[in-house]
């Protein structure tokens, strides 16, 4: 209902934009990536898992792992609400969020809800809010 | 039906600094913190109004492709009559309040007092329509559904 997918689209058509703008480390997986993903899988034991480094389109020095984009597909979500799903996914990265990941996009979904949408959205594009001095334009 | 409404969402959802350039004056508080991030002051800040955000920059000016999201969620079901908080402006407030809601970014979004999350789960309600009920709930009408009776008018 509400044009959901409309919006689900014109999320895809930012990210797009603003993962032109990155180019930084593509294709390598950082320390803080590879940590990611342990501990989810640790936590979720979950059918699917799909992490990006979306650090790239941000004001940070290339090869950055501060801002990313997490699917996490697992049964343990069943029954649960969204704020609880993403709760269980800040529990089990809570040292990271506490330190060097800045943002962290998350999609929580259940194996069915996966099924119906199977894929890892993309980010509005960045405004510039983490550079400590900015003009106002 | 969906499709002028998708129409209506595609216009206004473009991510990106200016999206509405001056065009929306909008009725938000430009409220300032007191410069409290204790669980008292923010107990009376997210509780003062029905729809509390917290986000990096403004409504107006967004620094934060996922505040700007929220903002323009919103701005899309027609809330305009809510209170945004800079945590950009004050580091005690933005400490403060994802130690209040144990809940590690910004933005966040609250409605009648209650933390409800933050930009995906914001986006998750608009697009499965929860956000509509709830504002139901808090006795304001989205846009979204006036939307819904225009024809397919560019």
């Amino acid at each position: 209902m509400l044009s959901g997918q409309l919006v689900g689209r014109l999320f895809s058509m930012a990210g797009r934009v603003c993962l032109s703008r990155s180019s930084t480390g593509a294709g390598t997986i950082g320390p803080v990536e590879a940590a990611i993903r342990m501990k989810l899988e640790q936590a979720l034991n979950p059918e699917v898992l799909e992490l990006r480094n979306e650090s790239g389109g941000h004001a940070v020095p290339p090869g950055s792992e501060t801002h990313f984009r997490v699917a996490v597909v697992s049964s343990r979500f069943e029954g649960l609400s969204p704020l609880q799903r993403h709760r269980l996914v800040h529990t089990a990265l809570s040292e990271e969020l506490a330190g060097p990941v800045h943002a962290l996009a998350i999609q929580a979904r259940t194996p069915a809800q996966w099924r119906e949408n199977p894929q890892l959205d993309t980010s509005p594009p960045c405004l510039g809010g983490s550079k400590k001095t900015r003009g106002t334009p | 039906m969906s499709a002028s409404l998708g129409r209506a969402a595609a216009a206004l959802l473009r991510w990106g600094r200016g999206v509405g350039g001056g065009l929306w004056v909008p009725g938000v508080r430009a409220a300032s913190s007191g410069g409290s991030g204790s669980a008292e002051h923010l107990d009376t800040l997210v509780k003062k109004d029905k729809v509390v955000v917290f986000l990096k920059g403004t409504p107006e000016q967004p620094q934060c492709g996922f505040s700007n999201a929220v903002v323009q969620i919103l701005r899309l079901h027609g809330v305009r009559d809510y209170a945004a908080y800079n945590v950009l402006d004050d580091p005690q407030l933005r400490q403060g309040i994802k130690d209040y809601s144990n809940w590690p970014t910004i933005p966040q979004v609250y409605l009648n007092g209650e933390f409800v999350g933050g930009c995906d789960i914001l986006l998750q309600m608009h697009q499965n329509g929860d956000l509509v009920e709830e504002l139901k709930k808090l006795g304001i009408r989205s846009a979204l559904l006036d939307e819904k009776t225009d024809q397919d008018s560019k």
